[in-house]
């Protein structure tokens, strides 16, 4: 039966499909990646967020989820300020982290 | 005189001495403060059924008093402890000495100094309290208000102060506050039924079966207002309000608001001086300052030093009730450690025998104690 709905796959996230290199090579670079919990004290106190709607929290969940297209931008905007690492409740080396992001998205 | 020591008269240790003394041991309890009843008997409403914490802890005092086999000391610490063979030799701080089979550790927790989180603005800001203050205004049967005496048109609790944390160096959850919150924010609406109520949380941990009731009332209910973001910083205003900013986390935002009245849920850490006792007794003590019993699994209350046990919040975070149920299972432990005291059979049955006349004696006490009077419960 068709009920005249249908899924968007560009919107989805296939993690059949998902390169999790990248990824793979960020937390062998930063191992603490891993340890993010998604709290978002990061976004909100990011020097770079306040001008552009740059959010470090779902930037490394993108990664994480294989969704690397726009991360070299993304990453781009970060100033490194070092206010996300002082806030991060994880210890998390944030500056580590989006330094290796940027880095292997390189185009 | 004494059989078992109890170091820290909170409802862990009130509840293990009332159980040590119904099973025929003299019990020693020994309280820094200068009142037993410990966190507990300074909190209002416990959840998850409201009941009233004052009484709780009156009433536990009451019973552990029924067979006169127990006996507090308040405002005493204990300034040192030997093992002499199978007994240890305790010296108390007003200079006493006793000799006791075994020692029970009750000290609890100790609630984090919010302060430390300077970026709260606790101590700084006028409007900015605890969790705990929060329960002493409540008990105090006055009206919560701000600072100035205004009633507070929108409150936010902040979860997780001090706890998972690992810029002050506590990475537990302190296990307790998202419940507590949850109760407050829902006694802040009865209290203030059109008062803009806000709980801004990493995790919601309504762990226990009773629990997602108050959650799901709490917004179905009340209109609680839960946001999922870890705040990044409170700032004053000229007007008293604290402007407090973080992500909201599934909107993927910025959120910025004004409140009259923030609340800290400060977490639990290991209690002061209970790495000293630690240090005197032998036991383990983990990274996170509370202590370790010999094996989580079997051997709860059971520490690697034979003849001394832990019991309560200070082997971790726990709810009254887990709290009394640990409690009662050390009186056991010690029971059975007390009985099997000695190797040789002649001795142990002995040690049987006394135990027994003491059960005896104790009960016959209580009785009479009890003759003509009713309990009230
Ligand atoms: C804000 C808040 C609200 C809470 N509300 C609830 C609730 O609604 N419902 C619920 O189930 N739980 C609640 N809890 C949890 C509850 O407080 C604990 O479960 C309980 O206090 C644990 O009891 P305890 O005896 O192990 O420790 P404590 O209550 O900490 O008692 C320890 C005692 O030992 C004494 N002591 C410490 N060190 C020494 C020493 N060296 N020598 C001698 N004495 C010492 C202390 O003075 C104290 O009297 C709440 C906790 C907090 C922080
Ligand atoms: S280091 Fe970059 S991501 Fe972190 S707070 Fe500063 S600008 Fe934002
Ligand atoms: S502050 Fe740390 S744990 Fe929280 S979202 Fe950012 S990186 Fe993750
Ligand atoms: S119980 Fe809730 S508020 Fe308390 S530390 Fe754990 S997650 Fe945070």
């Amino acid at each position: 039966m068709n009920f005249g709905y249908r899924i968007n796959q560009s919107s989805m996230i296939d993690l059949d499909r998902a390169s999790k290199d990248i990824a793979t090579q960020v937390l062998q670079y930063e191992p603490s990646f891993a340890a993010c919990i998604g709290c978002g004290a990061c976004t909100a106190t990011c020097s770079a967020g306040r001008f552009t709607p740059f959010n470090l929290r779902r930037l490394q969940l993108m990664m994480m989820r294989g969704q690397t297209d726009k991360a070299h931008a993304e990453a781009g905007k970060c100033m490194l300020c070092g206010k996300c690492q002082l806030i991060c409740p994880r210890g998390i080396n944030t500056r580590n982290i989006l330094l290796a992001i940027h880095r292997l998205t390189t185009p | 005189m004494y059989d078992v020591a109890v170091i820290g008269a909170g409802i862990a240790g009130m509840e293990a001495a009332s159980r040590l003394a119904q099973m025929g041991y003299e019990v020693l309890v020994v309280e820094k403060d200068g009142r037993a009843g410990g966190h507990v008997a300074g909190w209002d409403r416990l959840f998850p059924f409201q009941r009233n914490a004052a009484n709780l802890a009156a009433e536990m005092l009451k019973m552990m008093d029924r067979g006169k086999a127990v006996k507090v000391l308040v405002n005493t610490t204990v300034a040192d402890v030997q093992r002499d063979g199978q007994h240890f030799r305790i010296w108390l701080s007003d200079g006493q000495g006793v000799t006791v089979s075994a020692v029970l550790i009750t000290t609890g927790f100790k609630l984090f100094d919010a302060h430390r989180k300077e970026e709260y603005g606790y101590g700084i800001y006028d409007n900015v309290t605890t969790s705990a203050d929060l329960e002493r205004m409540f008990a105090s049967g006055k009206p919560v208000t701000t600072k100035k005496g205004e009633r507070p048109q929108r409150v936010a609790f902040i979860h997780c102060v001090g706890s998972r944390d690992e810029k002050v160096n506590n990475r537990h959850c302190s296990k307790v506050c998202c419940a507590t919150a949850v109760k407050q924010a829902c006694e802040i609406k009865q209290m203030y039924p059109d008062a803009e109520v806000y709980c801004f949380y990493m995790d919601l941990r309504m762990f226990d079966r009773h629990f997602e009731t108050m959650y799901l009332d709490a917004q179905t209910q009340y209109g609680v207002i839960f946001v999922r973001g870890r705040l990044s910083e409170a700032a004053e205003s000229i007007d008293g309000r604290i402007a407090i900013k973080a992500e909201d986390t599934l909107m993927g935002k910025m959120l910025k608001i004004s409140v009259d009245m923030v609340i800290l849920m400060a977490g639990m850490e290991a209690a002061e001086e209970t790495d000293k006792l630690a240090g005197m007794l032998k036991i383990a003590v983990g990274k996170d300052g509370f202590l370790n019993p010999v094996d989580e699994y079997l051997q709860g209350n059971f520490t690697r030093e034979k003849g001394v046990f832990v019991a309560g919040a200070c082997t971790g975070p726990k709810t009254v009730s887990e709290t009394l149920a640990d409690a009662r299972a050390a009186a056991v432990s010690i029971d059975e450690y007390i009985r099997d005291g000695s190797e040789e059979k002649s001795l142990r049955e002995e040690i049987i025998e006394k135990i027994r006349n003491k059960r005896v004696e104790i009960r016959n006490r209580r009785m009479k104690n009890e003759e003509g009077k009713s309990i009230e419960f």
